[in-house]
């Protein structure tokens, strides 16, 4: 038996995945809360990034759409986590064995990173991304990757329930 | 009669195609869930300014602007992709009693942002600040936080009942 196998086996039967199956609540509880914590981080983000692109509030600079919204983010990321980790504690193997996971996992991390590409030179000078022709254009093509980056998460997020496991 | 056209709607070629082609309702699910996410996450904007929780130092009508478009464009394909997988299923959605509920919801958030924008925001130019912000707006953000939250649920319930 692989050493996944065995880790989602002993995970299946922790006390605590027994309540998160057992309390029928808890799962559709945690998921809404996810949902809702998806909500919060993908408005935040393209409230960033449209502003980014030069879709809207061009009244405002690119630092202050970035202190209004990232903090959002970086609320509800912990947010996603916690709920996120109650669902893969109450189904182990639905998500750990499942390619559409791993998928959201890694677009996720080239998420965090993408946006922290972007704000962190924003953060030192916030008129870094509007200097030069070049950094405006990468600043959209940032925008845009990170909105398609953002797109796939929560597509593969609900992909987790129709592929296959492996 | 009610019947009929529910049954009507499943044989739809669209819907059996829907309910039966492997990939489409999946996709259509997805799309429902990322239109539904950015309804929710623009509105939820909108609201925690209106109660004065968030972006606090912009004027209502400004934040409107720019997050009203996109609202009703992500609102549109929410309920279209929301009316394939209905039809899919129209039978049986309409008999659930969450389904029931959701939509119920989206109604009484319609008729709350109706209410809202015809009632109250005659002089929303004026809010530029939580402190000049009149109550009935806030109690307008919190009723439609509280009633898109309903929605969220009440749609994640819908697969569990």
């Amino acid at each position: 038996m692989s050493s996944l196998t065995e880790f989602c086996n002993w995970l299946a039967d922790t006390s605590a995945s027994h309540l998160f199956q057992e309390v029928l609540w808890i799962v559709p509880a945690a998921q809404s809360i996810h949902i809702l914590a998806i909500a919060i981080a993908m408005s935040a983000l393209l409230m960033i990034h449209l502003r980014s692109i030069g879709v809207l509030a061009q009244d405002q600079t690119r630092i202050e759409i970035a202190d209004r919204f990232l903090p959002a983010l970086w609320v509800a990321l912990p947010v996603l986590l916690a709920t996120g980790s109650i669902l893969i504690v109450a189904e182990p193997a639905r998500s750990l064995r499942n390619p559409a996971f791993y998928w959201k996992m890694g677009l996720l991390l080239l998420g965090i990173v993408i946006t922290l590409a972007y704000a962190r030179p924003l953060r030192r000078d916030p008129s870094w991304w509007d200097n030069l022709t070049g950094r405006r254009q990468f600043a959209s093509g940032i925008a845009v990757t990170s909105l398609l980056i953002w797109v796939g998460i929560v597509f593969c997020g609900r992909w987790i329930a129709y592929v296959s496991p492996f | 009669m009610l019947e009929d056209t529910l049954t009507t709607l499943e044989n739809l070629p669209l819907a059996t195609a829907i309910r039966e082609e492997g990939l489409w309702f999946p996709w259509i699910e997805s799309i429902h869930v990322l239109a539904l996410v950015l309804v929710v996450g623009f509105i939820l904007i909108v609201d925690l300014r209106l109660i004065g929780v968030a972006s606090k130092k912009r004027g209502v009508a400004q934040l409107t602007s720019n997050a009203l478009p996109m609202t009703w464009g992500a609102f549109a394909v929410a309920v279209i992709s929301g009316s394939l997988l209905f039809i899919s299923n129209a039978a049986s959605y309409w008999d659930n009693v969450l389904f029931q509920i959701k939509l119920v919801l989206i109604l009484l958030a319609g008729v709350n942002m109706f209410a809202f924008h015809h009632l109250v925001a005659h002089d929303m130019s004026g809010w530029q600040t939580p402190d000049t912000t009149p109550t009935l707006a806030k109690a307008a953000g919190a009723v439609s936080m509280l009633l898109w939250i309903g929605v969220v649920v009440c749609g994640r319930w819908i697969g569990f009942v």
